[in-house]
């Protein structure tokens, strides 16, 4: 039998190869319970995700705006439940991953705790939020994990969308009557704050990211990424003629960056730890959810079981 | 079965793309029975038209390689390099071989 040591470093070896990891393989237990964390977070995000958008359906302009925003909610939907088939091939059960979510152990992305108050907020969410996903979700398309990684690479085929539905919702109304226009910009300059912040911690301050970038989880920290956002959107806003809310903002020649104000570190602690708008109103509607559908678990089962008992019976006769 | 159970059992989700190429692993599904798997996977895997067919198989139905076995398991293909054509010395000049 192997020891731990040995184990390790053939782990290690696989990933310096640029290997993935497949669920059968060993791994360090503290690599497994990262990834079950960050996965199901993860998971639990395009869930809770569903409920702001959600919030705007039977309000939505047109049918065709309403036919697209039930398509991105139905696909939110299919990543949570790609994501939580992902983590529970590391071991844990479904029933435990929404445990999880329903008691407030586990966390998931402090942006769906934002009220969306006007429609220009389903701009807003669709280009920035979706936009900051999206930069995200493409480093893990190479993540270390196999299954994380699969699940990752479909989700980024059907994000693109998302992202481009939010912006042309920010394009209409920025051409449109001056009140829409001020509506697009109230939208951007309330999401333009907590979308940087999805971002997480600053480099120094993250505790979570070494790990993640020796074990290639991650492959770009939270500060490198968060500036990919900034540099991609800020010629995305000019063009709808509306400006980020951030004085601050600046083209850096010597660093090919935009250089950017400080983030409000106190409010994005304060979301996290649960004191956000709606980080109470979020989980009880997830838990009122999932308690209403109870019945619908059940009738399935005994229906499944009826089948089954039948379908025993014809075999003997 | 329990009334706490919630979770349902585990399918494995295989989508053939299109007619002629084989059907590839893409995921899972929890489900009650196997016509309810095929319809969550047809909703989940298939929501543009990805496929023309799908397989669903219980989960407990697959026995696989284990990865500490890999060497020994795979070992008896290691040491004949004659099954690939370039294993053989061909003429200079000489064509469609």
């Amino acid at each position: 039998m192997e020891n731990t040591v040995q184990l390790e470093e053939q782990f290690n070896a696989k990933l310096d190869k640029g290997e993935f990891i497949e669920p059968k393989d060993w791994m360090p237990e503290k690599y497994r319970k990262t990834l079950i964390r960050q996965i199901s977070q993860h998971a639990h995000s395009e869930i809770i995700g569903m409920q702001p958008e959600g919030n705007w359906i039977t309000r939505a302009p047109s049918l065709r705006r309403k036919a697209v925003l039930l398509a991105k909610v139905q696909d939110e939907a299919g990543h949570g439940l790609y994501l939580y088939s992902a983590a529970e091939t590391m071991g844990i059960s479904r029933d435990e991953l929404l445990d999880q979510l329903h008691t407030g152990k586990a966390k998931y992305s402090s942006i769906f705790n934002y009220q969306t108050l006007t429609w220009a907020d389903m701009g807003a969410v669709g280009w920035l939020v979706d936009g900051a996903a999206i930069i995200n979700q493409v480093m893990l398309q190479r993540t270390s994990y196999g299954p994380y990684s699969r699940a990752m690479v479909r989700i980024c085929k059907e994000e693109s969308f998302h992202q481009r539905q939010g912006y042309e919702i920010m394009c209409a109304l920025a051409a449109g009557t001056p009140e829409q226009k001020a509506m697009a910009q109230d939208a951007l300059n309330r999401w333009w704050w907590p979308t940087l912040m999805m971002f997480g911690p600053k480099d120094s301050e993250s505790k979570n990211s070494t790990d993640s970038i020796r074990w290639k989880i991650k492959r770009e920290t939270n500060d490198e990424l968060r500036q990919k956002f900034i540099d991609r959107t800020v010629a995305q806003a000019e063009h709808l003629g509306l400006v980020i809310p951030d004085p601050e903002l600046k083209w850096n020649e010597e660093r090919g960056h935009y250089d950017s104000g400080e983030i409000n570190w106190e409010e994005f602690w304060n979301v996290v730890e649960g004191r956000g708008p709606c980080n109470h109103i979020r989980l009880k509607v997830r838990v009122a959810a999932h308690e209403n559908g109870a019945w619908v678990r059940e009738a399935a089962n005994a229906y499944a079981a009826k089948k089954a008992k039948r379908e025993a019976g014809s075999l003997v006769a | 079965m329990s009334t706490t159970d919630n979770q349902w059992p585990l399918w494995e989700v295989f989508v053939q793309a299109k007619t002629g190429t084989p059907h590839k692993h893409c995921g899972s599904v929890h489900a009650p029975d196997k016509e309810m798997a095929l319809q969550n996977a047809r909703d989940l895997y298939t929501r543009r038209s990805e496929g023309t067919s799908i397989w669903v198989v219980p989960a407990t139905a697959i026995t696989a390689s284990s990865p500490e076995d890999i060497g020994p398991f795979f070992e008896p293909s290691n040491d004949k390099p004659y099954r690939h054509p370039t294993f053989y010395v061909t003429p200079e000049g000489i064509k469609y071989l």
